[in-house]
């Protein structure tokens, strides 16, 4: 079961604070009852991808039942996350058929690399790791997936050069951006004064 | 009433066979690429994406389909193509990267050639190449529920249709509704959830309850790790799960569904729900069924991850809002379930049964299978066999059978150790077991269950206490809470497992387990915490050397327990040539001596394996050994004597 520590809540940012803000007009077309509580807890984190203390707050404003009721529910299930994932989430699949061919050597590699334990994300947001049981390809075990793409057959080795990979294409991405709107300005080099 | 279902289903069914006709008449090559989140996961997507882009460059018109997955998780991506103009038949290709494609498409459907040493096989009988069924993976298998996965087009109710979809349902709604629950206890069917109650007596149950609104809730939260035929099914062939609940409805007299789906399943939730949205079309869902007297209607909800929610009045909790945590039976949901109404609670695969059982006949359906488990069973196979997937066959069907023939055996001229059934409730039976029968009762009867269907297969380098470790672990997490002794025993069972595979297990440890076990079970109310014990007793009654390796020698048979082995570097066999093992290391434990030897700080190693597998096969010099002090020293060089470039 996922835990939560308030004291340990990031600062939303600037546009997660909008979309909190759009999501109170939204939750008013979904009903009151109380059996709609998942589904919105859902839907609040599919705009969120977590659910920080003020979204849960607002659920229970509007089902009208205690926020510590909505913690109690929303804890009590490994769907819902309670900190921001990494811009490129790491899942690594500790089913049975991945655990058999060490799959917990793989997250372990995950973690040496960059340093946090599963279910945190790295401080500039870029990596989180979250173990999850079965991605239901047993065939391909060990698995472990990195934003959308499935690496199969993973070998402790390969850990690394995923990591870098994706380092290395945001990098491009930045540079490609740069170029296609020249308009932009580019950052200027240190100055030594 | 029983005049217009007929009708309207014919309606459905002529445009059915037109569009059928349409795309079977058609010169043009046909492509089925098996798309289930199995297939995309093995890189579907960019077979699809190569095949578009290829045939566009040869200038080839061809119809490209999505499909479902057909079991064969060894081959995927999985790719059917049926070119008519070039004189073969349907032709099955496994393993289709990209590459594959692009040649593929140039090479056969440009030119003509199938390029044989590529196909598994025709998947029809012919007289130009072998076909699949020739392959014990096929002919063994006997597919009832799973027929049309991997056939049919998920997302278009009218390909389900043109297979003779909905007609059982269609037949249903101008018989009474006691003749369909007759006709469904008459074939024996049992739950397929895994506790094998008989459908019919259920069903029967929530017909007899009173009160008008009733429900009919279709349970997919498959949440067993290692089981995945339920989100098969609902990827691949949604219709015949959502025409067993209607069937079911009409039967027990409920108006509204609910299809409880893992929220983990995001391509079965898009499938459910376009299917329902389809169905809804066609007035297969909502007011009037096929012009009847049943209002019926389908939501699908989305479970958020709690194994516990596989239990019924949990999953009822669940829906209502509330944390998943079982409460008493009685009253049993089929009497005061969902908001207190009576409600049908039945497992996809039962569902999908129905309308096979209604369509072909109970005689049919019984002559499959054994006297008290009729029909089939659906496993997924995987671990250590040569061919992991899902297999449909009849029950009764031996261990043996099922692993050696139809999954190939264990791979690598290993030896089979064990085969642990049931996932975390089930339990392991050794080789002693193998021509034990799978049904429900026999299986019970050997200490494993049917459970949800998993099947891991185990080879002589797999250690028992650490799988179990595994399990414990697993059901330690999910254990709701609500009983003392399955939330603090479960947790005391997994404190003594883990000292067990650090090599901290004492004397009495054993004993310990048992009867912690028994108290566990005893102590549970929900199937949860009664099968949680399951793995630890079975791999105790069966494998208790293993364990008594780990207590008395802190030694582990299958060298899987990390505390207890080592790596070391076989001098006689190191060739000193390459570097494969010191590149490797993630944690730069391997170092190289002044004399150009190779060893291993056991202080730093954190027993990956990886030098294992970086280590080239002619060589094959890396040991791992248990317990550890078996590994020879090798001392290693101060750093600063380290190679200066470096």
């Amino acid at each position: 079961m996922a835990s939560f520590d308030p004291a340990e809540a990031p600062d939303l940012t600037d546009e997660e604070l909008k979309t909190l803000d759009d999501l109170k007009s939204q939750l008013e077309q979904m009903g009151r009852e109380r059996g709609r509580l998942i589904p919105m807890l859902q839907f609040v984190q599919d705009s969120l991808a977590y659910l920080p203390p003020p979204a849960i707050r607002l659920v229970a404003d509007h089902l009208e039942i205690s926020a510590s009721e909505v913690y109690g529910v929303a804890t009590f299930y490994n769907q819902f996350r309670f900190n921001p994932p990494g811009r490129h989430p790491i899942k690594v699949c500790l089913g049975t058929a991945c655990h058999v061919k060490g799959g917990e050597i793989i997250l372990e590699n995950f973690e040496r690399k960059l340093q946090i334990k599963d279910g945190q994300t790295t401080a500039d947001r870029e990596f989180s790791i979250d173990r999850v049981a079965c991605v239901g390809c047993c065939a391909l075990a060990p698995v472990a997936i990195v934003g959308e793409t499935l690496y199969g057959k993973m070998q402790p080795s390969k850990v690394e050069g995923i990591v870098l990979r994706v380092k290395i294409e945001k990098e491009q991405q930045e540079r490609e951006t740069r170029q296609h709107e020249p308009n932009l300005p580019t950052p200027l080099p240190p100055t030594s004064e | 009433m029983s005049q217009t279902s007929p009708h309207r289903y014919r309606q459905l069914r002529n445009e059915a066979d037109r569009r059928r006709r349409e795309w079977n008449e058609s010169a043009l090559p046909k492509i089925h690429i098996g798309m289930a989140t199995c297939g995309i996961a093995a890189g579907a997507q960019e077979t699809r994406a190569a095949f578009e882009e290829a045939l566009a460059e040869a200038g080839v018109p061809a119809h490209i389909r999505a499909v479902g997955c057909c079991g064969h998780c060894y081959a995927e991506p999985v790719v059917i193509i049926d070119h008519p103009q070039s004189g073969f038949p349907p032709i099955f290709y496994p393993e289709v990267n990209a590459g594959k494609a692009r040649m593929l498409a140039k090479l056969f459907l440009k030119e003509g050639d199938p390029r044989l040493e590529h196909i598994l096989g025709a998947t029809v009988a012919n007289d130009l190449i072998p076909s699949v069924m020739e392959f014990p993976r096929f002919n063994l298998e006997h597919r009832l529920i799973m027929e049309r996965c991997g056939r049919i087009d998920p997302e278009d109710i009218y390909d389900y249709i043109a297979e003779g979809g909905y007609e059982a349902l269609a037949d249903t709604l101008g018989r009474g509704p006691e003749d369909v629950i007759e006709a469904v206890a008459r074939s024996g069917l049992r739950g397929r959830g895994g506790a094998g109650f008989l459908t019919g007596r259920k069903w029967a149950l929530a017909r007899a309850a009173a009160g008008p609104a009733k429900y009919v809730i279709c349970n997919a939260d498959e949440g067993d790790p290692g089981a995945y035929m339920d989100r098969t099914l609902l990827e691949s062939n949604p219709h015949q799960v959502i025409e067993g609940m209607i069937i079911g409805a009409h039967a027990v007299g409920a108006g509204r569904g609910i299809i409880y789906v893992r929220a983990e399943y995001p391509l079965a939730v898009r499938i459910l729900t376009r299917a329902v949205e389809q169905a809804r079309a066609l007035g297969l869902l909502g007011q009037g069924i096929l012009g009847s007297a049943l209002d019926f209607d389908i939501e699908v909800f989305q479970g958020s991850g709690a194994f516990v929610c596989g239990e019924e009045t949990a999953l009822i909790q669940s829906i209502e809002g509330f944390r998943g945590m079982p409460v008493h039976r009685p009253p049993y949901p089929v009497a005061g379930g969902l908001n207190g109404r009576p409600t049908l609670i039945n497992n996809v695969k039962t569902l999908a049964s129905v309308p096979v059982i209604l369509q072909g006949g109970v005689e049919a359906f019984r002559a499959v299978g054994t006297e008290q488990s009729p029909g089939t069973a659906i496993f997924s196979g995987v671990g250590s066999v040569v061919h992991p997937g899902l297999v449909e066959v009849p029950m009764g069907t031996s261990l043996r059978t099922l692993i050696f023939d139809i999954c190939g055996g264990v791979p690598k001229k290993k030896k089979f150790k064990a085969v642990q059934i049931g996932g975390p409730s089930g339990g392991y039976l050794s080789g002693a077991h193998l021509d034990t029968p799978i049904d429900f009762d026999s299986l019970a009867q050997a200490g494993a269950m049917m459970g949800s269907g998993g099947m891991v297969v185990m080879d002589e380098d797999a250690c028992l206490v650490d799988v179990s470790r595994f399990f414990l672990d697993f059901t330690q997490k999910e254990s709701c809470g609500k009983c003392t002794f399955c939330r603090i025993g479960t947790r005391h069972l997994l404190e003594i497992l883990e000292r067990l595979t650090q090599g901290e297990g004492r004397e009495g440890d054993l004993d310990l387990l048992r009867q912690l076990s028994e108290d566990v079970k005893a102590g549970s109310l929900c199937g949860l915490g009664k099968t949680a014990p399951n793995p630890v007793l079975t791999s105790l009654r069966y494998f208790q050397d293993d364990y008594e390796a780990h207590v008395k020698e802190k030694r582990c048979p299958g060298k899987m327990c990390r505390p207890l082995i080592a790596y070391y570097i076989d001098l006689e066999k190191c060739a000193r040539g390459c570097n494969a093992c010191e590149g490797c290391c993630p944690v730069d434990a391997v170092f190289i001596t002044r004399d150009r030897k190779r060893g291993i700080d056991q202080s730093k190693c954190v027993k990956c394996g990886e030098c294992v597998v970086a280590c080239p096969p002619e060589y094959d010099a890396v040991r791992r050994v248990s317990p550890p002090h078996l590994a020879p020293v090798i001392e290693r060089p101060p750093a600063e004597e380290k190679d200066p470039k470096s």
